[in-house]
């Protein structure tokens, strides 16, 4: 039995959703990193799903690169993270405003 | 089934729960689940990738911040942008009533049948090694340039040889 592409596809538009509310509405950055992370799979997701409809492996490379630039992007936002709490004492981002002028 | 409910009820935890180790643990659900959605896709690489990449390297560095930062991780009490809340709220739902409509009523390809031995390793490797070659040398570049950020962004400010002249911190 398979499944038809578009409840994985639906499943993918909800959890980007997802991420992207807990983006808007929570303050935490840690979660905020979190709910990226969420959006990133949710993408991936999309990708193996087309790369299983049209049997183009091309799909799956791309997943790999994202996964790649994934790792990175988390290693060096978590050192941000760190260093903005060693200096402000908080990670709240509504309290680190001081590009608003 | 079990892995959408899964994955959906672990990314409702991601962004509801009150503490960062719960959302950090819902992420690992989430996680899980797609792993197992992509092993339905006949995607076994990228099953594997993900289980290894984002459930045992991604996931444990953010709870090794968590625990490093488990002072002070929590949310203030006062809400500096009160209409941001319900806002987001609002077009959230209208981006994901334009997505569900855009998948349900676009006209759906028909699904082509995988050649042998789709979305092994063996496959994704040939196609990385020979029409990617270049993006993922780039990548490996880019995995240095990430580790180096990390170093340096993490150093302490003062250098150890100054701080014996500091007072200790308290």
């Amino acid at each position: 039995m398979i499944i038809p592409a578009q409840y994985y596809l639906t499943i993918s538009a909800v959890l980007f959703t997802l991420g992207m509310v807990g983006v808007l509405v929570r303050r935490n950055a840690l979660v905020i990193f979190m709910s990226i992370e969420l959006m990133l799979n949710s993408v991936n997701l999309t990708f193996v799903t087309f790369a299983r409809q049209l049997a183009a492996i091309e799909g799956q490379v791309a997943v790999f690169f994202v996964v790649v630039i994934a790792a990175v992007e988390v290693v060096v936002g978590l050192a941000i993270i760190i260093a903005i709490f060693r200096t402000r004492s908080t990670v709240d981002i509504d309290d680190v405003d001081l590009l608003r002028g | 089934m079990v892995a959408a409910a899964g994955a959906l009820a672990g990314g409702v935890g991601v962004i509801a729960s009150r503490t960062p180790v719960r959302s950090a643990l819902s992420l690992l659900l989430v996680l899980g689940n797609l792993a197992v959605m992509y092993l339905l896709l006949s995607a076994q690489f990228i099953a594997a990738l993900q289980v290894i990449v984002y459930a045992g390297a991604i996931v444990v560095l953010f709870l090794f911040v968590i625990m490093l930062l488990h002072m002070r991780t929590g949310e203030g009490r006062v809400e500096k942008l009160r209409w941001q809340r319900p806002v987001s709220y609002v077009l959230s739902g209208v981006f994901l009533s334009a997505l569900l409509w855009a998948i349900w009523t676009g006209t759906g390809t028909q699904v082509a049948t995988s050649p042998a031995g789709f979305g092994t390793v063996e496959s994704v490797g040939r196609s990385l090694f020979t029409t990617f070659l270049l993006p993922f040398e780039i990548a490996s570049v880019v995995l240095l340039v990430g580790i180096i950020a990390a170093v340096v962004v993490g150093r302490p400010v003062v250098p150890p040889s100054a701080r014996a002249h500091l007072p200790p911190p308290e």
